[in-house]
Order: structure tokens, then C-alpha cells, then sequence
């Protein structure tokens, strides 16, 4: 898996989209995240691990704590991908403007 | 100033809207003759479309192959389900690479917006990784045709 594919896979989870929410606010540990989540520590710690080996996230070590926060590289990557799939679309719907044009001025011409 | 916009929604959808200064007609048109998608739907600079077939009427298949004219080439398959004219086509679609995707469900509609059209695409795939891929290899296609680009520049 490259490590796009793994970063998408790992925001298939709507669970996982929700941890990278709150952390948006900033970092948080796994027992502040496991709270709002109503989910077991165990469980909230699998999904860190998952959004950790795609690159999403990090964590430090604050004496006996590890809080995680959000990891710019593996946000950026997806933010790319994400910007050159735009403008491939882009790229495309402009030149469908050109051709819009150019119906118009031939059904134009076609009227007079 | 960008007219388009791309967004996922849940976890199986992604929605693209965009305006044209064109009624309702012409941009339909535009997506169901071939002559005129050929002139278009390319993506990034490089590519053109040699293959292009379009029956556009329910049960009606489709086919439209891709070439960047280095040895990259690609081809897509579908079949419309739906079709009003001038204003909704509803179709499944799916990319030859060469092993098939699995279906993507398309719904398309163009409205009336003052003297042009707004056109929503809203994409659903099977579920949330298949999007992911998806989206994945919309992304190497894109590159692909971006290295094209770059190896006629140097």
C-alpha cells in the first residue's frame, strides 16, 4: 500500500474522521478522546494506531501520557491528491466552456 | 475565482458541481454526443479521446478510450439507466485499468441557473474503500498525464 492509500483507507472510518475532527481543535490524549466517543480505550487506541501508520497523526510523550495531534505531512498529501484531482475535472469543464462557445456562435450564424 | 466544486459526502458519495454560462440544452448535448465529448472530457492536458460511443437512451451503452499518445491509454465502460432530456441522466460507469473498478452510480442534473446551467454530478460508489480507491486512481491518472506534460518539455 502506498502511503495515499493507506491514509484513504483510514479515512473510510467515520469513527476515525471524528477523532481527526476533535483533534482539529487540537491535541488530545486517548482517555479525552475515548470520552466523547463512548467508545473503550482498547478500541480508541486501534483507530489511533490505524491514523498513525497512514501518517495522519503523532504522538508525543508527555511523561506517562502520549498525546496525539494532527500530522501536517500525511494531511497535506491528501490535500494534494484531493487538489490535483480537481484539476483534472477543472482542466476539463474548461475547455467544455470553449466548446459551449463555440455551439452558441455556430447556432448564431445558423440563424442568420 | 473557481466555479467548481468536489466534496465527499458520507462515506460512499462524491459530488461535483459546476456552472456553465450555456442553458440546460447545450451542456447536456455536450454529454451525450460524441463529437462534442470528444472535444472535452480529456482531463489534464495531453490526453484525447480516439474512442467514443454513446447510445444515449435507457439500457444504452457506452464506451470512451483514453490516450496520451506516449503508450498511456485507458478506457472506461458504462450503461444509462435514466435519461431525461436536457435535463437528468442517471448511469453506472466503471474504469478499465485494464481489471474493472467496481461500479460507480452517476446521477447527473442539469438546472436552469438565470441565463445558464448549475450541474450537480453525485457519485455513489458500493462503499467507503472503493471510493477511496477511486479517488486514489484518479490521482495516478493525473500524475501520469502530469509526467507526460513534463517529458515533452524537456
Amino acid at each position: 500500500m502506498t502511503s495515499l492509500d493507506a491514509a484513504f483507507s483510514a479515512l473510510s472510518d467515520p469513527t476515525r474522521r471524528a477523532i481527526l475532527a476533535r483533534l482539529a481543535q487540537g491535541e488530545a490524549t486517548v482517555m479525552e478522546l475515548a470520552e466523547p466517543f463512548e467508545l473503550t480505550q482498547p478500541a480508541i487506541s486501534r483507530h489511533l494506531k490505524v491514523l498513525e501508520q497512514a501518517g495522519l497523526i503523532a504522538k508525543r510523550v508527555d511523561g506517562a501520557k502520549r498525546p496525539c495531534r494532527l500530522a501536517k505531512d500525511g494531511l497535506e498529501a491528501v490535500d494534494r491528491w484531493l487538489a490535483m484531482l480537481r484539476k483534472g475535472l477543472e482542466q476539463s469543464y474548461d475547455r467544455l466552456d470553449r466548446v459551449l462557445a463555440e455551439m452558441q456562435a455556430s447556432e448564431e450564424e445558423g440563424k442568420q | 475565482m473557481s466555479k467548481m466544486t468536489l466534496k465527499t459526502e458520507g462515506d460512499t458519495h462524491v459530488v461535483v458541481t459546476r456552472r456553465f454560462a450555456a442553458p440546460p440544452e447545450a451542456v447536456y448535448r455536450a454529454h451525450t454526443e460524441p463529437q462534442l465529448i470528444q472535444k472535452w472530457m480529456l482531463g489534464p492536458d495531453g490526453w484525447t479521446m480516439p474512442v467514443c460511443i454513446v447510445d444515449a437512451r435507457p439500457g444504452g451503452k457506452f464506451r470512451y478510450e483514453w490516450s496520451n499518445g506516449n503508450g498511456g491509454a485507458f478506457h472506461m465502460t458504462g450503461e444509462c439507466l435514466e435519461i431525461e432530456p436536457f435535463r437528468r441522466i442517471v448511469h453506472v460507469e466503471r474504469m478499465h485499468l485494464p481489471d474493472p473498478t467496481p461500479d460507480n452510480h452517476v446521477e447527473t442534473t442539469f438546472e436552469p441557473d438565470g441565463t445558464g446551467t448549475l450541474m450537480t454530478i453525485r457519485m455513489t460508489l458500493p462503499d467507503a474503500n472503493t471510493r477511496a480507491q477511486m479517488l486514489a486512481t484518479g490521482m495516478e491518472h493525473g500524475m501520469e498525464a502530469s509526467y507526460a506534460r513534463l517529458e515533452t518539455m524537456i
